[in-house]
């Protein structure tokens, strides 16, 4: 199915989620995943705005939707409802537009540090992957890792219902802002995570897009499978007491073409971009 | 005969259960326990924290030897307070209110702990008055805010104004961290410091303890 997709040159994904979602109105401090049972409609509505945009894969509400990070809202009991009804208000959205690839985030819980075990992560991916198979998904996409570890679990688990995984994880430390929080480095988490069974590999969130093109190509010299890149829209800056998000959707798509050339097979936005950024994507990339 | 070298050696690569056994050892032959800790295990922790800087050690490193060092410093606490030695300082720890992140605020309060200070976590989604309630209980301590959320951070500022209102801003110096904040979102809402690393929280702590 990716071979399919991938046939037709670069495929273009979505954009931020969360940014959109407390644009309608979502509380600060509150689960976004539980509006997928509350809201639909508004979430349905960030998930339009993408296809209407030109996204080609839009992704899903459930990026928090694992056990662990439910629990934290008290909503363990609703795991599985939360992860399909994500799934179907993306392909409600999608109508045939767009293939709907299944978010799986984190579980904010650190291994080495003992707060979770890796039989009890294996179990809470297992329970979220499954749903969202069962919602429909084309695809699952295991973002923003920092621990190879728990994102092998996370590919592991996704792997086990069939569906094709893409695994990314997030570059953001070092003096180069190329290993993860763990210190992982783009060469061990394209081989590591291939290994896991990810048929595609790649990054996202962590640094403005200008860092991407160098992630990119290593991730492309380091193995065989397509490379996905979500990249924030620049750095957030200050202003009036609040972060702001100040790169421009063309700035920010007209760096694209050098991620693409770098190695990039799908490419995104996360952090600070919107449907605006990728209508800009879309466009530069069809000229 | 207890070799305190393998003391520093044992912080500095995690290894706790040779750090409890060099440091049970040690005490028994009547090591000096202040002398342990100043000159063995801070040092180990420093140079723990100059190989973080310079990109040889990152999360796991920093957290299985401060681990360790925690695991020593148990041993020595007793006694140091025997004899009268305080903490480094104390310091109040939290992530804001409406947000629940805490993988960063552990390790800096797993940093703070290996380096010396006394600290108390209050967790997540903590509210600004909670806070102001905690640094009241005792005079002299730091305040440190983490935030991972853009929609979050602003918090900080709540939580110094309602230092402010209980009059207790000018005597408590704060320090912020988390993915989001920099140093001009430190100079703007008037925190005291700011780290973008665990291990730099702890310099900048120590920093601010000498400064109040």
């Amino acid at each position: 199915m990716l071979q399919e997709l991938l046939a037709g040159g670069p495929v273009v994904t979505d954009g931020a989620w969360g940014t959109e979602l407390f644009a309608r109105g979502l509380e600060v401090g509150r689960c976004p995943d539980a509006w997928n049972l509350s809201h639909p409609d508004r979430v349905e509505q960030v998930a339009r705005a993408y296809v209407e945009a030109g996204s080609q894969v839009i992704l899903t509400n459930t990026f928090g939707a694992s056990r662990p990070m439910l629990e934290r809202h008290g909503l363990a009991d609703r795991v599985a409802e939360i992860n399909r009804a994500g799934v179907e208000i993306s392909r409600r959205a999608a109508a045939g537009r767009a293939k709907v690839f299944a978010s799986m985030g984190p579980s904010g819980l650190l291994l080495i540090s003992g707060a979770t075990s890796p039989e009890a992560l294996a179990e809470a991916f297992v329970e979220q992957a499954r749903a969202l198979a069962e919602g429909g998904a084309d695809a699952i996409v295991v973002e923003t890792m920092s621990d190879l570890a728990e994102a092998r679990l996370a590919v592991a688990a996704a792997r086990a219902t069939g569906l094709p995984v893409v695994a990314c994880m997030t570059f953001d430390s070092g003096k180069d802002h190329d290993r993860t929080m763990m210190g992982t480095t783009p060469e061990q988490a394209a081989g590591a995570l291939a290994e896991a069974g990810a048929d595609a590999i790649g990054s996202n969130c962590g640094q403005g897009i200008e860092g991407f093109v160098g992630i990119a190509r290593r991730l492309r010299a380091a193995g065989d499978r397509p490379v996905w890149i979500k990249a924030n829209a620049g750095l957030p800056e200050v202003v009036d007491g609040k972060a702001v998000w100040t790169q421009t959707p063309e700035r920010f798509a007209s760096l694209v073409p050098a991620v693409v050339e770098a190695g990039a097979d799908f490419v995104g936005g996360c952090c600070g971009t919107s449907p605006r950024f990728i209508q800009a994507v879309r466009e530069k990339l069809s000229r | 005969m207890a070799d305190p070298q393998e003391l520093y050696e044992a912080i500095l690569t995690g290894n706790a259960k040779q750090a409890e056994e060099v440091t049970k050892a040690a005490l028994e032959e009547g090591a000096n326990p202040s002398d342990l800790l100043s000159k063995y295990m801070i040092p180990a922790m420093d140079e723990v924290g100059s190989r973080f800087e310079c990109n040889e050690y990152f999360v796991p490193e920093l957290l299985i030897a401060a681990r360790a060092m925690k695991t020593a410093l148990e041993l020595l606490t007793p006694r140091l307070a025997a004899a009268g030695a305080k903490a480094a300082g104390r310091v109040v720890i939290g992530t804001v209110q409406g947000d629940l992140h805490d993988i960063g605020k552990n390790l800096v309060a797993s940093m703070l702990e290996g380096g010396g200070f006394k600290v108390v976590d209050l967790g997540v989604d903590v509210p600004a008055q909670k806070f102001v309630e905690a640094i009241q209980e005792e005079d002299g301590s730091i305040l440190a805010l983490s935030a991972l959320l853009t929609t979050t951070m602003t918090q900080m500022k709540a939580v110094i104004e309602a230092l402010e209102a209980a009059g207790i801003r000018e005597k408590t110096k704060i320090m912020i961290g988390g993915a989001p904040i920099t140093q001009q979102y430190c100079d703007e809402i008037g925190a005291d410091g700011y780290s973008d690393n665990a291990s730099g929280a702890v310099g900048m702590a120590r920093k601010l303890v000498g400064a109040a």
